[in-house]
C-alpha cells in the first residue's frame, strides 16, 4: 500500500477530532481524581448521559409535552453539563462524600456499579446500536474543503470547541482564585478549613465541574456518533489509559496527552490499522514501566 | 352440594382431555437481533410474519395449536446457543427460524444437528451455512452472501466499475460477502485494490472511509448490513466521497433509514420487496397492516419458510425432523416469495433474486415507493451451483 501524504494527513485530522474527545473526557477524569482522589468509573456513563440529554430534549420531550419545537443544538450544550453536573452533586452528597477518607477501591466500586445501573436502565429503552441525533445546527451543515481533505464543518467545530474549553478549564484550575481554594481545598482540607473556606461545598462544585464536562462531551459527540447506552463504556477504557499515560491528576497532562494519543491512533490507523484498538495500550504499559507516575505525573 | 359436586365431575371430565391437547402445543422459535444493528432487518418484524403464517395456517396443525416463541440473542453465537438449547432441551421447541446474524446463525445450525432439530435461516448471509457447515437439519432459506455478491457485482463490471476497496464487517458474514464478491470482481477481470475490517455495530467509519478515497478505486463495497451498512453512507456523504458506493446486502428497511435523497441510484441486490410483483405487493400490505412498516427480504423470507415448515408437518403428520425435512426438500415452494422454489441436498433453498435501483425522490409515489426492478436473476444463475458446494451431504 502507497501512503500519499494527504492521506496521512486526512487521517491526522480524524485523529484530532478523537484526540479533543479523549482530551474533553480525560480533562474531567483528571480534576476528580485530582482534586477528589476519587476514581470515577461513572465518567462514561455520564458522557453517555449527556448525549441522551441532548436526544431526549429534541425527540421525546416535544412528543411528551405535545408541542413542536424541541430543546435544540445550543441550548442542549447548556442543559445537558447542567443536568448531568446536578445528577453528580446529588450523587457526591448522597453517597460518593462518605468514600473520601476510605481506600480509593470504594470510591472505584460505588461508581462502577452507577455506571451499570445508568447502562442497565437505558439499555431497557433503547437501542443499543444507537439512535440517530438530528439537532445538527444548519449553519455546521455541509463540509469544508481544506486543500488535503474535504472535512465536515460540525467535526471541525467539535474540535475547536473541545480545546477551548479544555483551555478554560485548565486556566479556571491553574490561574484564578477559585481554582486556588479547589486545590487548596482538596490538598489540605484542614488548613483549608481554617482559613474560613467551605471545604464540602468546594468538593460538591468540583465533582459538578468534572461531570459536567462528561455530560458536555456526550452533547458534543450526539450529531457524529450514535446515541447508544453503551457508548460510555466503549470509550471509558481508553479515556482512563489517557489519564495513566498522562499522570493521575495532572490537567495540562491531561489535555496534552489526550491529544497526541488521539493523532498516534489516527497516524497508525494508515500505517497498520488493525493495530490502533492497541497502541493506546501499548503506550500505556511502556510509560507505567519508565515512569510510572504518568507523563506528568508527580511522585506522591 | 351434590349437584355441584356433580358439575365439578363433569367439567373436570370435559376439560381434561382439552388441557392434555392444550399442553403440547407446537413451537417455533425466532431466535434474531431484537435490539442491535440487525433488530430492523429481522427483529419484531419477523415475530409478526411468524405469527402471520401460523395464523394463515389456522393456529392449528395435526390439530395442535401453533405458539411462537421469540428471543434476542444480541448478535453473540454463545447468547444465541444457550438459547436454542434451552428451547430444545426444556421448552420442546421444533423449529428455530430467522437466525440474523451469521455467528449465530452457523453456531445454532451445528446445534440443531446436533439435537436433529430442524433451523431456518433467514436472516444469516454466509455461505459456509449451505457449504463447510451444512447439516441435515439446517435450510438457508431467503439469500446468501454467493448470490447478493453475483447479482451486484456482476451488475457493475459490466458497467465498466472495475476497481474495488471493501468494507467489510469483521465476521464470519462480512468475510463470506467480501470473498464471494471479490471473487467475482477478479473473475471478471477487475481487480481488488484493498479491503479494510470494521467491527460490528460500528459508529465512526470516517478512518476506513478515507483509506477507501485514497485507495483510487471506482467503486467502495459495503461487506457489512444494516445499521453498518446505513452508517457507513451517510459518512460517506458527510465526507463527499466521490466515488460508486454500492451496498452488497442492503434491506428495503435501510432505504427507508437513509431515505432516497441519500440512497438514489444505488443498485442492489433483494430477495424480496413489495413492490416487485403483485402478489409481493399483496403480501408487504397485510404485513404492513400489522407491523406498521414494509417487510424486508428475511421477514418475507420468515413467513414463506414457516408456512412451507407448517404444510410439511402437515403432510408428514409428525413433527420429526427427519420426516419434516424430508417433506420440505420433495415439496417445491410456490407462494409470493418463490416460483418452483427447491430445497437442495446441501439446504440451500433455490430461487429468483431481483436486481433492484433506487428511486430518485422524484419518482417515489408514497412514503414505500423506493425501487425500481433492474433485472431477474434466475435461481440457478444467482445461487452457487450444487456442483460446486463443498457440503459434505451433497453426493458427487
Amino acid at each position: 500500500m502507497d501512503i500519499s501524504f494527504s492521506a496521512v494527513l486526512s487521517q491526522i485530522m480524524l485523529g484530532l477530532n478523537n484526540g479533543a474527545f479523549y482530551a474533553l473526557l480525560s480533562l474531567g477524569l483528571a480534576v476528580i481524581f485530582g482534586m477528589l482522589n476519587v476514581v470515577n468509573f461513572a465518567h462514561g456513563a455520564f458522557y453517555m448521559l449527556g448525549a441522551f440529554a441532548a436526544l431526549l430534549g429534541l425527540d421525546y420531550l416535544p412528543r411528551l409535552l405535545g408541542s413542536d419545537v424541541g430543546i435544540g443544538f445550543w441550548s442542549a450544550l447548556l442543559l445537558g453539563p447542567l443536568l448531568v453536573g446536578l445528577l453528580g452533586v446529588l450523587i457526591e452528597k448522597t453517597m460518593l462524600q462518605r468514600l473520601y477518607k476510605v481506600d480509593h477501591l470504594y470510591g472505584l466500586l460505588l461508581t462502577f456499579g452507577l455506571a451499570l445501573i445508568f447502562e442497565g436502565v437505558l439499555t431497557n429503552y433503547f437501542n443499543v446500536a444507537g439512535e440517530p441525533y438530528s439537532g445538527k445546527p444548519a449553519m455546521l451543515e455541509g463540509a469544508v474543503n481544506l486543500g488535503f481533505m474535504v472535512f465536515p464543518a460540525y467535526r471541525l467545530f467539535s474540535i475547536v470547541f473541545s480545546l477551548l474549553v479544555c483551555f478554560a478549564v485548565w486556566y479556571l484550575a491553574e490561574r484564578t482564585r477559585l481554582g486556588s481554594y479547589l486545590r487548596a481545598g482538596t490538598e489540605n482540607p484542614d488548613v483549608a478549613r481554617a482559613f474560613g473556606i467551605d471545604v464540602p461545598m468546594l468538593r460538591s462544585l468540583t465533582y459538578f465541574l468534572g461531570v459536567a464536562l462528561a455530560g458536555l462531551a456526550g452533547v458534543v459527540a450526539a450529531p457524529i456518533y450514535s446515541v447508544s447506552p453503551k457508548m460510555g463504556s466503549d470509550l471509558i477504557i481508553v479515556v482512563f489509559a489517557v489519564v495513566v499515560i498522562g499522570g493521575m491528576g495532572s490537567i495540562m497532562g491531561a489535555i496534552v496527552t489526550g491529544l497526541a494519543l488521539g493523532l498516534l491512533e489516527g497516524a497508525v490507523k494508515v500505517f497498520y490499522p488493525p493495530l490502533a484498538n492497541t497502541v493506546i495500550f501499548i503506550v500505556m504499559a511502556l510509560v507505567l514501566l519508565w515512569r510510572p507516575a504518568g507523563l506528568f505525573g508527580k511522585e506522591r | 352440594m351434590q349437584a355441584r359436586i356433580k358439575t365439578l365431575v363433569v367439567a373436570t371430565v370435559v376439560a381434561l382431555p382439552l388441557a392434555a391437547q392444550a399442553a403440547e402445543p407446537l413451537k417455533i422459535g425466532i431466535l434474531t437481533d431484537m435490539s442491535g444493528v440487525y433488530a430492523g432487518v429481522g427483529g419484531k418484524g419477523s415475530v409478526i410474519a411468524a405469527e402471520l403464517a401460523a395464523a394463515d395456517a389456522g393456529g392449528k396443525v395435526l390439530g395442535r395449536p401453533i405458539q411462537i416463541v421469540a428471543a434476542d440473542h444480541q448478535n453473540k453465537a454463545d447468547i444465541g446457543v444457550s438459547k436454542a438449547r434451552e428451547w430444545f432441551d426444556t421448552q420442546g421447541v421444533a423449529m428455530i427460524n430467522d437466525l440474523t446474524n451469521s455467528g449465530v446463525g452457523i453456531a445454532v445450525q451445528r446445534l440443531g444437528t446436533e439435537k436433529k432439530r430442524i433451523t431456518i435461516n433467514n436472516g444469516a448471509g454466509s455461505t459456509a451455512l449451505t457449504n463447510k457447515e451444512c447439516g441435515p437439519y439446517g435450510v438457508h432459506y431467503a439469500y446468501d452472501t454467493y448470490a447478493l455478491a453475483k447479482g451486484t457485482a456482476t451488475a457493475l463490471m459490466k458497467q465498466g466499475l472495475n476497481s474495488w476497496f471493501f468494507l467489510q464487517a469483521d465476521y464470519a458474514f462480512g468475510q463470506s460477502l467480501q470473498n464471494d464478491a471479490a471473487a467475482i470482481v477478479s473473475g471478471m477481470g477487475g481487480k481488488v485494490l484493498g479491503t479494510v475490517k470494521h467491527p460490528l455495530a460500528t459508529t465512526d467509519f470516517s478512518s476506513y472511509l478515507l483509506q477507501a478515497q485514497s485507495s483510487g478505486a471506482k467503486v467502495v463495497g459495503l461487506a457489512n448490513a444494516g445499521g453498518d451498512f446505513v452508517n457507513g453512507v451517510k459518512q460517506a456523504k458527510e465526507f463527499g466521497l466521490k466515488q460508486t458506493l454500492v451496498g452488497l446486502l442492503v434491506f428495503d428497511s435501510d432505504i427507508k433509514a437513509l431515505g432516497l435523497n441519500t440512497a438514489q441510484g444505488m443498485k442492489f441486490t433483494t430477495a424480496y420487496s413489495w413492490e416487485l410483483t403483485p402478489e409481493m405487493e399483496a403480501f408487504g400490505k397485510r404485513f404492513f397492516a400489522k407491523a406498521g412498516f414494509m417487510p424486508t427480504m428475511t421477514q418475507a423470507g420468515v413467513y414463506s419458510s414457516t408456512m412451507h415448515y407448517l404444510n410439511a408437518v402437515k403432510a408428514a403428520g409428525s413433527d420429526d425432523a427427519d420426516a419434516v425435512m424430508k417433506k420440505m426438500r420433495s415439496t417445491p415452494i410456490n407462494d409470493f416469495f418463490a416460483k418452483k422454489g427447491v430445497i437442495r441436498a446441501d439446504g440451500r433453498m433455490v430461487h429468483d433474486m431481483y436486481l433492484v435501483e433506487v428511486l430518485k425522490p422524484s419518482e417515489s409515489k408514497g412514503p414505500w415507493d423506493q425501487l425500481r426492478l433492474v433485472a431477474t436473476i434466475p435461481g440457478d444463475v444467482a445461487f452457487k451451483p450444487l456442483s460446486a458446494s463443498e457440503c459434505s451431504l451433497v453426493k458427487k
